[in-house]
Order: C-alpha cells, then sequence, then structure tokens
C-alpha cells in the first residue's frame, strides 16, 4: 500500500513538473502577449492541480488533505478570473510584442 | 538536493535584486520587488523560520507590493522631469561604491559571529509554559515583549495620520482614494463576492492558530485587509472617510485596550504589562481580539492613501 | 505536528521543487525582460502558480505542516495582487499608455 502510495506521488509530481516544463517553453517561445497568458495560466495551473494530487498521499491527516485541496481550488478561481482580466486589460492597452 | 535548491534560491534572488537596481522603469521594478518579497518567504521557509514566511508572503508579497504600484501609477507623469534630474555619474560611481562597501562590511558581519550563534531560545523555550501558549513567537510578542509590540501599533497608527497628512486642506476628512465605478455584472466585482468570504474564514483561522502554530493577527489582519481593499477596487463599497468616528474610535480601540491590560497588569502583578497568573492566556487573547480590528483598518486605509474627496459634513 | 518522508521521498520532492523553482526563475527572465509592462502583470500569476507549487513540494520534503498555511496566505495575495495590477493598468488613459511607449 505504501508503495503504491509513493509511486502515485512520483508520477503526479513528474507530470506536473513536466507542464509546469511545458507552460515555461510557451511563455519563452510564443509570440505575443496574450497567446503567452495562455500557456502561462492554463498549463501552470494544471501543474500545480497534479503536484496537488501527487502530495495528497504524503498528508497525515484528512483536514490537510482538504486544505490541500481547499488550496488548488482558491488558486483555481483566482487564476481563472485573472486571466481573463489580464487578456481584457491586454487587449485595451494594445497588445504587446 | 537541498544545497541546490538553496543555492539556485540564493543566485536568483541576487540575480532579481541586481536587476530590481537597474531596472529603468519603475512598475518593472515594482513588479520584481514583488517576486522578490515572493522569493524571500521560500527563503524564509528554508531557514524554518515559517512565521516570518508567513509574514512575508502577506506583507511582501501582497500589500507591499500594491502600495508601491499605487505609488509608481500617482508617480507616472513626473517620471520624465525625474529622469532629465538623474545626479552625475561619479556621483553614482560614489553611491555604488558605498553600497557595495556595506554590503561587504554586512556579510563579513555575519560570517563572522560565532557559531552557535548567541540567541535567548533556550530560554524562551524553558519558560514558555508560564504564558500558556504554544508557539514561542507569540510568546515573545506578547508575553515577554509585549511592550515592543504595544509600541508598533502606536507606530503605526502615527504612520497612517502621516500619510493622512498628505491631504490637501479643502478634502481634509474626506474619503481616500477615487470613486471606483462599480460594475455590479463585471468579473472584478464576482472576485469581489467569492473571494472575500474564503478570505475572511481564511484570516480569521490564521489569527486563531497564532497561539500555538505559526500565524497570529498581524497575518489575519493583512488578509483581512487585503480582502477589504478588494471589495473597494470593485466598486461594492466605498472608503470610509476619515473624519467618521468610528474609524477614529476604532482606530485607538487597540492600542488603548492594550495599554489598559498593561495597567491591570501593572495593579495586580506589579509591572506594566505583567500578567498575573492563571490569566495570561485570556489576556494576550482579549489583545489579540482588540488589536486585529485596528490592524485591519490601518493597513487597508494607509494602502488607500491620503483623502481626495471631500465629504459634505 | 511533523511527519517525515523517507529520504528518497524526500530528496525526489525538493529535486521537484528545485525544477520548477527554475522553471519559475526561466518565466521570470523571460517576463521581466519582455518590452512594455503588459506582461509583467503576468508575473504575480507566475508567481502564484509556480511559487506555491514549490512552496509545498519543499512543505512536503521537510515535513513542516505550516507550510500550507504559508501557500493559503500566498495564493490569497498572489490573487490580491494581480487584480490590483490589472486595476492599476486598466487606469492608465490610452494617450498615457502611448506617451510613455508601448506600455
Amino acid at each position: 500500500m505504501n508503495l503504491f502510495l509513493d509511486l502515485w506521488t512520483v508520477v503526479a509530481v513528474v507530470a506536473g513538473a513536466f507542464f509546469f516544463f511545458a507552460g515555461t517553453i510557451g511563455l519563452l517561445r510564443f509570440p505575443d502577449s496574450l497567446t503567452r497568458l495562455h500557456a502561462l495560466t492554463k498549463a501552470d495551473n494544471l501543474g500545480l492541480g497534479l503536484v496537488v494530487l501527487g502530495l495528497l498521499p504524503q498528508m497525515d491527516s484528512v483536514s490537510a488533505g482538504l486544505k490541500l485541496v481547499g488550496i488548488w481550488l482558491l488558486v483555481l478561481v483566482s487564476g481563472a478570473t485573472a486571466a481573463q482580466w489580464i487578456a481584457r486589460s491586454l487587449r485595451h492597452g494594445g497588445p504587446g510584442p | 538536493m537541498i544545497e541546490v535548491l538553496n543555492f539556485g534560491l540564493a543566485a536568483l534572488i541576487l540575480g532579481l535584486a541586481v536587476w530590481i537596481v537597474i531596472a529603468r522603469e519603475a512598475p518593472a521594478a515594482v513588479v520584481g520587488f514583488i517576486v522578490y518579497g515572493l522569493l524571500l518567504t521560500l527563503v524564509w521557509l528554508q531557514l524554518h523560520g515559517v512565521d516570518v514566511a508567513l509574514t512575508e508572503a502577506a506583507i511582501g508579497g501582497g500589500l507591499t507590493g500594491v502600495l508601491l504600484i499605487s505609488a509608481a501609477v500617482k508617480l507616472r507623469s513626473t517620471e520624465s522631469a525625474a529622469r532629465a534630474q538623474r545626479p552625475s555619474r561619479s556621483t553614482r560611481w560614489l553611491a555604488a561604491g558605498v553600497s557595495a562597501a556595506v554590503t561587504v562590511a554586512l556579510a563579513l558581519c555575519v560570517l563572522a559571529l560565532p557559531e552557535p550563534a548567541p540567541t535567548l531560545a533556550p530560554q524562551v523555550l524553558a519558560n514558555i509554559a508560564v504564558t500558556e501558549v504554544g508557539n514561542p513567537i507569540t510568546a515573545v510578542l506578547l508575553a515577554f515583549r509585549a511592550m515592543d509590540t504595544l509600541l508598533e501599533a502606536i507606530v503605526l497608527v502615527f504612520a497612517l495620520i502621516g500619510v493622512w497628512s498628505l491631504a490637501p486642506d479643502r478634502v481634509w476628512g474626506g474619503r481616500p482614494g477615487p470613486l471606483q465605478p462599480a460594475d455590479p455584472n463585471g468579473m472584478l466585482a464576482y472576485v469581489a463576492r467569492v473571494l472575500p468570504p474564503i478570505g475572511i474564514v481564511a484570516g480569521t483561522y490564521i489569527f486563531w492558530i497564532g497561539a500555538d502554530h505559526p500565524g497570529g493577527k498581524f497575518q489575519g489582519a493583512t488578509i483581512l485587509a487585503a480582502m477589504w481593499l478588494l471589495v473597494m477596487m470593485a466598486g461594492l463599497a466605498d472608503a470610509p472617510p476619515i473624519s467618521r468616528s468610528w474609524v477614529r474610535w476604532l482606530l485607538v480601540a487597540g492600542p488603548l485596550a492594550f495599554i489598559a491590560i498593561g495597567m491591570v497588569g501593572a495593579v495586580t502583578a506589579g509591572a506594566f504589562l505583567a500578567y498575573p497568573q492563571g490569566f495570561a492566556k485570556p489576556l494576550i487573547l482579549a489583545i489579540e481580539f482588540a488589536l486585529m480590528p485596528t490592524l485591519t483598518l490601518v493597513l487597508g486605509l494607509m494602502l488607500l492613501g491620503a483623502p481626495q474627496r471631500s465629504e459634505p459634513p | 505536528m511533523r511527519w517525515s518522508p523517507v529520504g528518497a521521498m524526500a530528496e525526489f520532492l525538493l529535486g521537484a521543487a528545485a525544477f520548477i523553482l527554475a522553471m519559475v526563475s526561466l518565466g521570470l527572465i523571460r517576463i521581466l525582460r519582455g518590452p512594455g509592462n503588459a506582461d509583467r502583470i503576468m508575473a504575480a500569476q507566475l508567481l502564484g502558480t509556480g511559487g506555491i507549487a514549490t512552496v509545498l513540494l519543499v512543505g512536503a520534503a521537510t515535513g513542516e505542516r505550516a507550510m500550507l498555511d504559508v501557500a493559503l496566505t500566498l495564493a490569497l495575495l498572489a490573487a490580491f495582487a494581480s487584480f490590483a495590477f490589472v486595476k492599476a493598468k486598466l487606469s492608465q488613459t490610452p494617450d498615457e499608455s502611448r506617451a510613455a511607449g508601448k506600455l
């Protein structure tokens, strides 16, 4: 059982790190602000979600696990609305290079 | 592996610090500074100072950043004039030399500290049972060195008065900040309805667990102030005029309660801010409860700035 | 209040934290260098996700329970900072942005 949980952690955290990697590549290579925003918010949030999923078996109590999931949901909600707002401001101010 | 992480963190912070100093525009430097604050949170975690990490995340990450952004926005129109008045090359080189010398001196002092560094931590831990709180930081701040905390709270109120004094005479007593357009169906209004309940619960929780775990009134008050500012930014609530008596009373309520409890200690336990045996925890909780609203109000009002709109009496 | 993960797991989690921190730094270099302030407001978002992931991983590796509270505070304040930035940028009139040059 312990081995299975540890394996879950390793797989999920590696997947999360990969999505962070993908998001950063997008951030570095995409041509303009709006596409970069896309890479940043979608890939990085998914990476965080996978990391949270991977850390759940490592927590020592149910309340800690719930807190972890709560943090992820909070980042998701605020990230989604902030991304919308940043995109709107980019559109009004004129997209940068 | 932890050395790799620490080394990477240190290199990143130093590089960022250099970048902030040489950045050309104020808003860019401010964003860099906010990132710097968030990275310092990681450093504090590595140094096992979780209370400090919490405070750094709250103040350095959010509140200071927003304060500096507001300042940068207000200074936008004067930036070209400021740039035209740059000091001469020799002055700048002199400033760089002096800064580098001070940095080297500080580094040498830190490296020359005796190993292990002198500290009172063992004495705190030996005597902490008397204070009936579990978190040594809270014990130091509110029991062993309560005087410092009282004076810091008063200093914060003074700082707020200093900010208010920047108002022109005709709007003195009015509302700080411009009137925010309220768009009840807009996105900011949506966020300002969804986040603050969560933030209030989180802030109160962090305030409450400060007795036995990292946390406390200061970090909790910062989160509450940030939520209040969010609601005001969305136009769902307006900034209170500073001439209102409830504002003035709430500002002094915290320090006054603190002083009153100190007087109680002077009468019953023999010294100002001493706690009678067995009453330590209730009194500490009372001080924290009294200071929390004051701190929230002070932090929120400080970020709003000086009054800008006059209020009819 | 502390649990201690087995040595290899702790090393792995720290390694993942170091990796994500490296990703955040690369992203930062791009964002902070990017001409114009449009990109720079995204820095708060980047730290909000990558920074929190790093805090969670380091906290899990060292067994520090309170890091969940640090991550919670970071999440709330990073969200607040993002919105404050965009509000500040939106308050800038189009003439000011043209005058300041591609802001």
